[in-house]
């Protein structure tokens, strides 16, 4: 090893956020690939969304927020909801459809959060966790605190709604503290870039806004740790809205029913395609931070904390028809009841 | 063997294949075929013509009312009815209301991947027929049948006005026809999809053959069933509902989209005010759950109505 490579020379005290990072991408991996096999063994209903390739931007995330802010995670995002304190139950309940879960069995998959405790649910509907966001913000405002981030993630997809003009705008209008992470990692389901915008970079749109705008490459973890840890300082400190746009490769199909044979080879063996967390894995290794062994161990450990949380949620109870409250309203007496 | 999916398909090349100024946009539609696969290989047959959109449903549609005003006729694909409400402002208060104010139709098929499947949750299950039929200015079609997807679609190119397509997503795949048909029924018109003299039930769409299997359970019972399938909602075949009523006196309206306002109430208030003198009992309804579609099965399977409490509804009129 050459003293002059970057990686080898990096200052221990990375270490520490590093090799944290790394665990929460590894265990978000580990997690979603036993999700995956649960979907190909038929124990999950619906779809089921990896982040692969999508883990050191999104724990990135994750690890810049702190308790008090706000985080509206999006599909890809398991590794960023474990980061800011997702337990691993909430995740798997979720999937399975466990009454015990935070959502009941009335919502499955990446449909979930705690908007008590600042982690807010996303709609399917893509660009509208933004402006909600920035509400949220608002509201802290309103409220006298001082020093909190709102962050949410969308896909490059996402960026061509109306949704996400008008959020970006109201946050700049209103200079609110919201960091908005892109992760473009090239398709919107099978749709390429080239068929969803024709700037040249999504972080170009940044300055029509009048915000701050960051690039990142978020096959390093390094990289990702520093822009958005940068991006986050910069909201909490006052300097309004933040964009961050990532670029990446979606290493999987949009969902597991999906194969991706629409991705091309060349991309996928492209610096694009790297995957961010063997490189983290590798960059480990090679800056002494973690042994073969240490490596082993946390991966034991998170396949662990992967058994027992899904074999305690095999054994709850799902979501009894009779038993379910059916009422949307938090005011019953004026719930319309007519003809049940 | 072909399926209600590729009956849409089938219907879309060749309303492509007869008339240039068909196209067709929506996300993912081109080379990949649609998240659903219902413009497979469209794109490769008819180059040019099937664009992927990007993901902006609003100007998707905006952008179908200008072609339709230049002489087109778009077929814009919402990836699930449920992401059409981005979309909503164009679609009710700019397509519907063009012609009424300038006299200039809006040709435009906009098709809404419609209603729920087991484990899809609150935001891909969705049926939004009874709203978009609250609106003045738009045509809106429910098949329920392999023959109709095929049929009416086609229709719906043709017409000169907007028209709202609810496909059914759970008819997909499990729904088979032996052929595509040579004729059809014209739009606007009710189609008696089971003749019964001791009860009407009036649905469209996938609670259709909900209602067909419940009729099935009941004849066990001595009960026969009659059952109307819409096949639109907009323009609604009273007369066809009205003379079904007057054999049955009884009437049962099911819809798989929520209680309040919508088809089944419009179909009750129709009944009620032209044929009051008809019905022997009190009509009644059955829909949704009042509250958001939910993901659990177990749970979605009790928040829609199914053959088994049609069956129970229709048991509880007859022995009115
Ligand atoms: C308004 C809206 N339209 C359509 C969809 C259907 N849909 C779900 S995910 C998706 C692709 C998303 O692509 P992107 O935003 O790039 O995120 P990625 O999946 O790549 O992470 C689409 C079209 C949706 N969820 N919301």
């Amino acid at each position: 090893m050459l003293d002059t490579d970057p990686r080898v020379s990096a200052p221990l005290s990375a270490r520490e956020p590093f090799a944290q990072a790394y665990r929460w991408m590894l265990l978000a991996r580990l997690l979603e690939e036993k999700l995956a096999s649960l979907y190909r063994g038929g124990k999950i209903h619906g779809g089921v969304f990896l982040g692969k390739g999508q883990e050191a931007l999104s724990a990135s995330l994750g690890m810049a927020l702190r308790k008090g802010d706000i985080f509206a995670p999006l599909i890809r995002d398991q590794a960023g909801r474990f980061a800011f304190g997702e337990d691993i139950l909430d995740a798997v309940r979720t999937y399975l459809g466990s009454k015990l879960g935070p959502m009941r069995g009335r919502e499955g998959n990446v449909h979930r959060g705690r908007p008590r405790e600042g982690c807010y649910p996303m709609i399917s509907h893509l660009g509208a966790m933004i402006s909600v966001v920035c509400g949220g913000l608002m509201a802290r405002r309103f409220k006298g605190e001082t020093g909190v981030v709102g962050a949410t993630c969308i896909g490059d997809g996402g960026t061509s709604t109306g949704s996400f003009h008008e959020a970006l705008n109201l946050a700049a209008v209103e200079k609110l503290p919201l960091v908005l992470v892109v992760a473009n990692n090239q398709f919107a389901y099978s749709t390429p870039n080239s068929k969803q915008f024709a700037c040249n970079d999504l972080v170009d749109r940044a300055a029509g806004y009048g915000i701050d705008g960051h690039k990142v490459d978020a096959t390093e973890l390094d990289a990702c740790l520093d822009v958005v840890g940068r991006a986050v300082e910069r909201a909490r400190t006052g300097h309004g809205p933040q964009l961050i746009v990532a670029t990446l490769l979606r290493l999987a199909g949009h969902g597991e029913h999906d194969d991706a044979s629409y991705i091309e080879a060349e991309l996928k063996e492209s610096a694009l395609g790297r995957d961010c967390l063997r490189e983290a894995e590798c960059a480990l290794l090679e800056r002494q931070w973690a042994s073969a062994a240490e490596l082993d161990a946390w991966r034991e450990e998170a396949l662990r904390q992967i058994e027992e949380a899904v074999a305690t949620v095999q054994r709850e109870p799902a979501p009894d028809p009779n038993a379910e409250n059916w009422c949307a309203l938090s005011t019953p007496h004026l719930d319309d009841t007519f003809g049940h | 063997m072909i399926t209600y999916l590729e009956a849409i398909r089938e219907a879309q090349a060749k309303a492509l294949a007869d008339d240039p100024r068909v196209y067709i946009y929506g996300q993912d539609v081109g080379s990949f075929g649609g998240a659903f696969k219902a413009t497979k290989n469209l794109a490769k047959e008819f180059p040019g013509r099937v664009l992927d959109a990007p993901i902006s449903e609003d100007a998707m549609v905006g952008s179908a009312i200008g072609a339709a005003i230049e002489g087109m006729r778009p077929i814009i694909e919402i990836q699930y009815a449920d992401f059409s409400t981005p979309g909503f402002n164009q679609i009710v208060n700019h397509a519907a209301t063009l012609f009424w104010r300038t006299e200039v139709s809006c040709p435009i098929t906009i098709r809404l991947p419609s209603g729920g499947t087991a484990g899809s949750g609150p935001f891909h299950s969705q049926s939004m027929e009874g709203l978009y039929a609250h609106y003045p200015g738009l045509v809106v079609m429910t098949p329920a049948t392999v023959e109709d997807a095929y049929s009416m679609l086609l229709e719906a190119v043709a017409i000169d006005d907007p028209v709202i397509f609810c496909e059914h997503k759970y008819l997909y795949y499990h729904l088979k026809a032996e052929g595509l048909p040579t004729e059809a029924l014209p739009v606007g018109k009710a189609r008696i999809a089971r003749q019964g003299r001791d009860i009407t039930v009036v649905t469209y769409s996938a609670m259709v053959h909900e209602c067909l299997a419940a009729a099935e359970d009941l004849v066990a019972e001595g009960y026969e069933v009659e059952v109307v399938d819409l096949r639109s909602i907009k323009p609604l075949d009273t007369d066809t509902v009205l003379a079904s009523v007057a054999r049955t006196g009884r009437l049962l309206a099911v819809g798989e989209a929520w209680p309040w306002g919508g088809v089944t109430a419009e179909i009750l208030a129709r009944v009620a005010s032209e044929g009051f003198g008809l019905l022997d009992v009190p009509p009644r309804r059955l829909n949704a759950k009042n509250t958001p579609v939910p993901y659990h099965p177990n749970l979605w399977g009790t928040h829609r109505p199914t053959a088994q409490t049609v069956a129970r509804a229709l048991r509880e009129l007859l022995r009115l």
